[in-house]
């Protein structure tokens, strides 16, 4: 309905999430400009030490080789998937998509797990050929780009077979009709449709590639990207530093949301043909090679997540030099249920986690809500607010938290929150935010705005109108965002790091600090318990969702 | 006028474009009035206007000598039925039914008792429990209707009911509709840009054109005397020829023709003539009133055929003739059929 209402709701909520989302960033972006006095040294700095530059050149390479590996691996396996149909391809074809369900902490963990220099691959190498040490270091820019492409690849995959499922069999028909061959339709008609899906896949790993923090913290050692450099320099002191690198990773991360935004409208135009999906090729004479391939695949993709339950089983100092541990019990399952300070973790984690998607539900509904159905002119500053932080890496909304919320000027609207037990439920929802409201706005555009003229017409109020028609039909669209949002809390860890305090520390911090003591069981466990929680938190909003 | 609704000088624009421009329309209590008009003309605006869903800019809307203009759509007491009908998709067809039926659910013996009845009068008895989704487009345009009629409403308010409906259903279901209101007898409005569904189904039609009313009447009025240039071709088929209006219609370089004048027409000025079909015949020889011109089309329709005939003077002209009158490539004589409608006459800018 185009009635129009005016209220101070829209400009209220724009405010207040500008003063978290936005404020912050212009915060940062003044301090790394030398504010008050602007004197740029802090840029010039930056300018002169060849070791900025290195990290920055080191996130766009490593990002673009990952968006070759990603593409090399998700793009042949969305056709092995799509196009051929054989015994377990439903099930196989879901687990290959799982990396990208994991948080990426515990994505790094399974791989040290398995292929560090401890790892049971490098032991069993190790064993079998006798050697002295172990026969290679799981560190530097070749293990990011290892895990990156095993977490990665899904997008391309996940991209492609939608773009495939959604092309028209009549055009191949066409293809083949006017005497293609099946190469020359694959390279002339089935690759220039995909071209937009491609890209989009492209820029989100790219972006998802920059952004990414864990295996560059964890693999990284010397070698050192914007993100590692950034929390390098916050955890050294040296916050002017960590603002101007901030700065210099959110213009890329800016410039490649600017991409993405294009290849989407161009996905757009493209997607207009709709037509009936060719139908998948019965493998004969292949189908049993097709079907060992995919499940030796899947076995392969889901040995590092095997690995991290059989670590958790092993109790602590028993497993030194053997190739398998010798000893396997609950007793790191136990101790984080039966010890207070390992259980902690936990519960901070679920209860950060939970008010944090609360808050993002509330707020990305009401957000999509106002800009939406009562359009104004606070629309386009609202789904900007709410979808910025999708484009900045986590890093950059951490250390602009950190900035904002270190300093008592109540007159400006900056308070001491650096420390409390809020800062970090605060950076969460941040981070939350662009998927509750992405769901919610793509929820609301969806629905017919019809329905609302009915029940108006037959007499429901407003109330009963948004009760019984609007939050019904949107239900779907809000758990799926908010089972995201839940499982992105939960797993964080790059928000975590910068903001934690010993009485808030998540799973992910605990993780870490046992592995730095060498409780890798411990470590494990936690690994595995994070692991079960998102899948839960997935099925039951999945669930949910269905009904 | 004891008018049941009244539309007074309905105005409306988006931004700058004015989409209705001083509409006004009554209709007595239990009339059926059609809005009739090409996609753009503000048919659909007029009746989500009347429904309460757009503001007025101007103008004002009564019902029983009550002035609704102010009211949000859900205290007008109007029951409408959407061009995709939409049917909650998360409730059942009994469900969506009692929507209108207050707030005590489906549950109270009256509201359940008002469903069965509804859905009978739909020809939908028993299907309360069936989904939404899981039922033709024929039976939802039903429950639609069955839906907007429960709670009692003042007005009907029906926006292209048919549109989505094959062909072939669209006839039964027309008749159905026709049936369901007057057995109800609910004073409606509804939009078409079909002019067989409006004369069908509507009491009076209104003809709209890029915001204007053009013509209220009965299906007669508007096809014997049309009021514009814009009733007269849009309604009814027919062939537009440009001449000179004095004394009589004066095709340049032809004959002039009797013709009725429409619409304040100046002798001397340059004019559009409306012919029907109909209102055209073949002449066996050459006559002062004469055309001549070539067959170049026949379209065979069972007991006549029409002839689209090519003249140096006219241009093509539409002619309805027995279907042996003449072939294609004949050399024939047109001139206004003694006993056919008259064509008239319109000025040539609008």
């Amino acid at each position: 309905m185009t009635r129009p209402r005016r209220g101070l709701g829209a400009p209220l909520l724009t405010l207040l999430l500008f003063w978290f989302v936005g404020y912050p960033l212009v915060l940062t972006l003044a301090e790394a400009l030398g504010a008050p006095h602007w004197t740029l040294s802090h840029v010039a700095e930056f300018a002169r030490r060849p070791a900025e530059w290195q990290a920055l050149w080191a996130s766009l390479w490593i990002s673009l080789a990952t968006v070759g590996l990603a593409a090399a691996i998700g793009v042949p396996l969305a056709f092995l998937f799509e196009r051929n149909e054989f015994p377990g391809r439903g099930l196989l074809g879901a687990l290959v998509a799982l990396p990208v369900a994991l948080p990426p902490l515990i994505g790094v963990l399974a791989f040290l797990f398995l292929y560090g220099e401890s790892g049971f691959v490098s032991r069993g190498v190790q064993a079998l050929f006798r050697l002295s040490a172990a026969p290679w270091r799981l560190s530097g820019p070749g293990a990011i780009l290892f895990v990156h492409a095993y977490s990665m690849y899904v997008y391309f995959y996940l991209f492609t077979r939608a773009g495939l499922a959604r092309a028209d069999a009549s055009l191949l028909e066409a293809a083949a009709s006017l005497g293609a061959s099946r190469s020359r339709a694959m390279w002339r008609v089935t690759l220039p449709l995909l071209a937009p899906a491609l890209a989009g896949a492209a820029l989100l790993t790219f972006m998802t590639s920059l952004a990414s923090f864990s295996a560059p913290y964890i693999f990284g050692g010397s070698f050192r990207v914007m993100t590692t450099q950034i929390v390098a320099s916050k955890l050294n002191g040296d916050s002017a530093m960590a603002m101007v690198e901030t700065v210099a990773l959110a213009v890329i991360g800016f410039a490649g949301l600017g991409l993405l935004r294009k290849a989407e409208r161009r996905r757009e135009v493209a997607g207009g043909t709709r037509g009936v999906a060719p139908r998948r090729r019965q493998l004969t004479r292949g189908k049993w090679a097709a079907t060992a391939a995919g499940w030796a695949l899947a076995i392969l993709l889901l040995s590092p997540h095997a690995t991290l339950v059989l670590v958790s089983l092993v109790p602590r100092n028993t497993w030194t030099t053997e190739a398998l541990p010798p000893v396997l019990d609950l007793g790191n399952y136990r101790a984080l249920f039966s010890e207070a300070e390992r259980l902690r973790p936990i519960l901070n984690s679920l209860w950060m986690a939970s008010a944090a998607t609360i808050l993002a539900i509330l707020l990305g509904f009401a957000a999509a809500s106002l800009a939406v159905r009562r359009r104004s002119r606070w629309s386009g500053p609202l789904e900007t607010l709410i979808a910025a932080p999708w484009a900045l890496p986590g890093t950059v909304f951490a250390v602009a938290l950190a900035a904002a919320f270190s300093v008592h000027a109540p007159w400006a609207g900056r308070f001491v929150l650096v420390g409390t037990l809020a800062i970090l439920p605060l950076g969460y929802l941040v981070r939350s935010l662009p998927l509750t409201g992405r769901a919610a706005f793509a929820g609301l555009r969806q629905m017919d705005p019809a329905l609302e003229e009915a029940a108006a017409s037959l007499g429901a109020s407003s109330a009963r109108r948004f009760r019984r028609i609007v939050l019904p039909q949107l239900r779907p669209a809000l758990a799926a965002g908010a089972s995201l949002a839940f499982l992105a809390a939960l797993g964080d860890f790059v928000v975590s790091i910068v903001l934690y305090t010993y009485d808030t520390r998540p799973i992910s911090i605990e993780i870490l600090s046992s592995l730095r003591v060498q409780e890798i069981g411990a470590a494990a466990a936690y690994g595995v318990l994070l692991t079960a929680l998102s899948a839960a938190a997935f099925l039951v909003w999945g669930r949910r969702t269905e009904a | 006028m004891s008018d049941f609704l009244r539309l007074d000088s309905l105005e409306k624009r988006f931004g700058d474009l004015p989409v209705t421009r001083q509409v006004s329309i009554g209709a007595a209590k239990g009339e059926i009035v059609a809005l009739l008009g090409p996609s753009g003309s503000g048919k659909t605006t007029v009746l989500r206007l009347v429904a309460g869903f757009e503001t007025l800019d101007a103008g004002r809307i009564f019902v029983e000598g009550e002035d609704v203009t102010a009211l949000p759509p859900e205290r007008r007491r109007f029951g409408m039925v959407f061009q995709h009908y939409a049917l909650f998709p998360h409730m059942t067809v009994g469900e969506n039914v009692a929507f209108g039926l207050g707030t005590g659910g489906a549950a109270s013996a009256a509201t359940r008792a008002r469903v069965t009845e509804m859905l009978a009068l739909a020809g939908l008895s028993g299907f309360e429990d069936r989904r939404v989704t899981a039922i033709s487009g024929g039976q939802q345009q039903r429950v639609a209707l069955a839906r907007a009629l429960a709670p009692n409403p003042r007005v009907l308010l029906l926006d292209e009911p048919l549109s989505n409906l094959d062909p072939t259903l669209r006839e039964k279901t027309r008749r159905e509709l026709k049936r369901a209101i007057r057995k109800v007898g609910i004073t409606t409005l509804f939009v078409t840009h079909e002019q067989e569904e409006a004369f069908e189904l509507g009491d009076r039609v209104a003809v709209l054109n890029q915001g204007r009313l053009e013509q209220v009447g009965t299906p007669e009025e508007l096809f014997e005397r049309p009021a514009t240039r814009f009733v007269a071709t849009f309604v009814g088929r027919s062939s537009v020829v440009p001449v000179v209006w004095k004394g009589g219609a004066r095709i340049p370089g032809g004959p002039v023709w009797p013709a009725t004048a429409g619409g304040g027409l100046a002798e001397g000025s340059d004019a559009d003539l409306v012919v029907r079909p109909e209102g055209l015949a073949f002449a066996p020889a050459p006559t002062a009133l004469a055309l001549e011109g070539t067959v170049v089309e026949r379209r065979y329709a069972g007991h006549c055929a029409y002839f689209l005939v090519a003249t140096a003077s006219a241009g093509d002209l539409e002619v309805l003739a027995s279907p042996d009158a003449a072939r294609e490539g004949d050399r024939v004589h047109v001139v206004p059929a003694p006993d056919g409608p008259q064509p008239r006459v319109f000025p040539r800018d609008r």
